[in-house]
């Protein structure tokens, strides 16, 4: 992150607990996340998410103020916040290769 | 000044085209010939391709072929299917427009047929010439939003910079529909609190859930592949990106495919199916829910994508506007406004909407959208089932601007 950068996350609702990338970071990267420098542990695509502070499981995701679904493992402030981690509360997404699964319906 | 073609219901169009429309699978070939031999970017092609009889599908057909951007219509029918195509023929001609039915059985088979056909065209072009054409305002416009090849982007730049524009449609007079309650899935309580009446709000609350259990019974949600490479994690955190669209302008009615918006203002378009599901998936694609919006009068759709669609469609022009800084380096060619700008602080929602309304007013005086261009005019109908809205779902019966 340079001086004249923006900061590469964008939270979109004070009440998130999930950041938006405004691009690719990089593992190792150090990002200010509310002000406390947090070092990324993996890399994250440009509109992926990050934690804004340590997640628990069953804690509801919420982005844009709203709740987008809920943690399904422990995941720590800083850490892609994806399909790995968290489940929809509505139905389950696919992937090319299988049937998603997780989602309550 | 922008001017329009007045058509006799008092519409007006933004082009003036002729659609060459076919009723069953079978005679698909003969009319794309039709459309091909006419080689001329305002002859389009549209069609049905089931042989039982739809009601659903007599309506979209009806909807589209008197829609105020058609100039006239060619219908083209193999002979023995089920479509009624005398009173899809009869909707048009009560409107004036030039109307004609090539029937394959009786004409002689393909070759004679294109020839007839590619005939009846030419006519047709030579009586369009004869159209009035007329001031049209932004009052006298709908503009529709769909999404398609959604990523974490499209919810943070092209779909609320689209709901600013339509912000400022909706305050300039316009009629605005977004669409695909199958994507609001989540956000039913906020979209109903900005319901012109408690009980439009529980009406688009019941769409939704709707939606939620047509989608449950198929087995997958309105969720690709590739919003989740895209960083979209839920289908719920996909509907708060593309509810974003919608602006915030309150919502005054929930409309159903082939269904005229009664008022200007702001329209959710339910387009899931009525009753048990029992012809498929809701939408089979972004195409079949643009031919909807088009039904129900849209004559411009906006499309945001952030993994990169390229559609455009038959009768109306579609304006693409890409969320995403790197599919833009990827495809610019294929993108009407770049969205991403501001991911990277080079612009502001406000200003993207901005030039999305300076777009959809050059378009719409006659300025070809870039899918125009590169000569996209997809086109999809399938089989659908639906009934009628209710009273509550229509709280507004002012009469257009």
């Amino acid at each position: 992150m340079t001086a004249n950068e923006p900061n590469p996350l964008i939270l979109l609702h004070d009440k998130d607990n999930v950041l938006a990338c405004r691009r690719r970071v990089h593992a190792g990267e150090t990002l200010l996340i509310d002000g406390v420098p947090i070092a990324v542990s993996s890399d994250i695509d440009v509109g992926h998410k990050l934690a804004r502070i340590d997640l628990a499981a069953g804690d509801v995701v919420l982005k844009y103020g709203a709740p987008i679904g809920s943690i399904t493992r422990p995941t720590r402030i800083g850490e892609h916040v994806h399909t790995h981690n968290m489940k929809s509360d509505y139905m389950a997404i696919t992937t090319r290769q299988s049937t998603g699964e997780g989602a309550k319906s | 000044m922008m001017l329009g073609y007045q058509r006799s219901d008092g519409r007006k169009g933004i082009r003036n085209v002729i659609v060459v429309a076919y009723l069953v699978e079978c005679a698909h070939h003969v009319a794309r010939r039709i459309v091909d031999v006419s080689a001329d970017m305002d002859v389009h092609l549209i069609g049905f391709p089931g042989c039982y009889p739809n009601e659903y599908s007599l309506r979209m057909m009806k909807s589209l072929c008197v829609h105020p951007n058609v100039g006239g219509v060619l219908i083209v029918s193999l002979g023995c299917e089920g479509f009624n195509r005398e009173g899809l023929q009869a909707a048009v001609a009560v409107t004036g427009r030039p109307v004609d039915t090539l029937v394959i059985q009786e004409r002689g088979g393909t070759a004679s047929t294109i020839a007839a056909g590619a005939q009846a065209v030419a006519a047709m072009k030579a009586s369009l010439a004869e159209v009035p054409r007329v001031p049209i305002g932004l009052e006298d416009l709908i503009i529709a939003t769909v999404c398609g090849g959604s990523d974490g982007t499209s919810g943070l730049t092209a779909n609320p910079a689209v709901g600013k524009c339509f912000d400022r449609l909706v305050a300039l007079g316009s009629t605005c529909i977004f669409e695909e309650t199958g994507e609001l899935i989540g956000c039913e309580q906020i979209m109903a609190g900005r319901a012109v009446t408690p009980a439009l709000g529980e009406a688009i609350q019941a769409c939704v859930a709707k939606a939620a259990h047509y989608y449950t019974v198929m087995g997958y949600g309105s969720f690709a592949p590739g919003n989740a490479d895209g960083g979209l994690t839920t289908q719920e955190e996909k509907s708060m990106g593309a509810y974003a669209k919608s602006g915030d302008s309150p919502i005054s009615g929930v409309i159903k495919p082939g269904d005229i918006p009664p008022s200007n203002g702001l329209y959710l378009l339910d387009v899931v199916p009525d009753g048990e599901p029992r012809f498929g998936f809701p939408n089979i694609n972004d195409n079949a829910e643009i031919a909807e919006l088009i039904a129900c009068g849209a004559h411009i759709t906006l499309f945001t994508t952030g993994r990169g669609s390229v559609v455009g469609s038959a009768i109306s022009p579609v304006i693409k506007i890409c969320a995403n800084p790197d599919t833009y380096k990827r495809m610019p060619d294929d993108m009407d406004i770049d969205a991403g700008r501001i991911l990277n602080g080079d612009a502001t929602l406000d200003e993207v909407g901005g030039e999305i309304l300076a777009e959809i007013i050059a378009v719409a005086g006659g300025a070809r959208s870039v899918s125009e261009l590169l000569g996209h005019q997809e086109f999809i109908l399938t089989y659908k089932s639906f009934e009628p809205v209710g009273p509550a779902c229509l709280p507004v019966q002012a009469r257009r601007a």
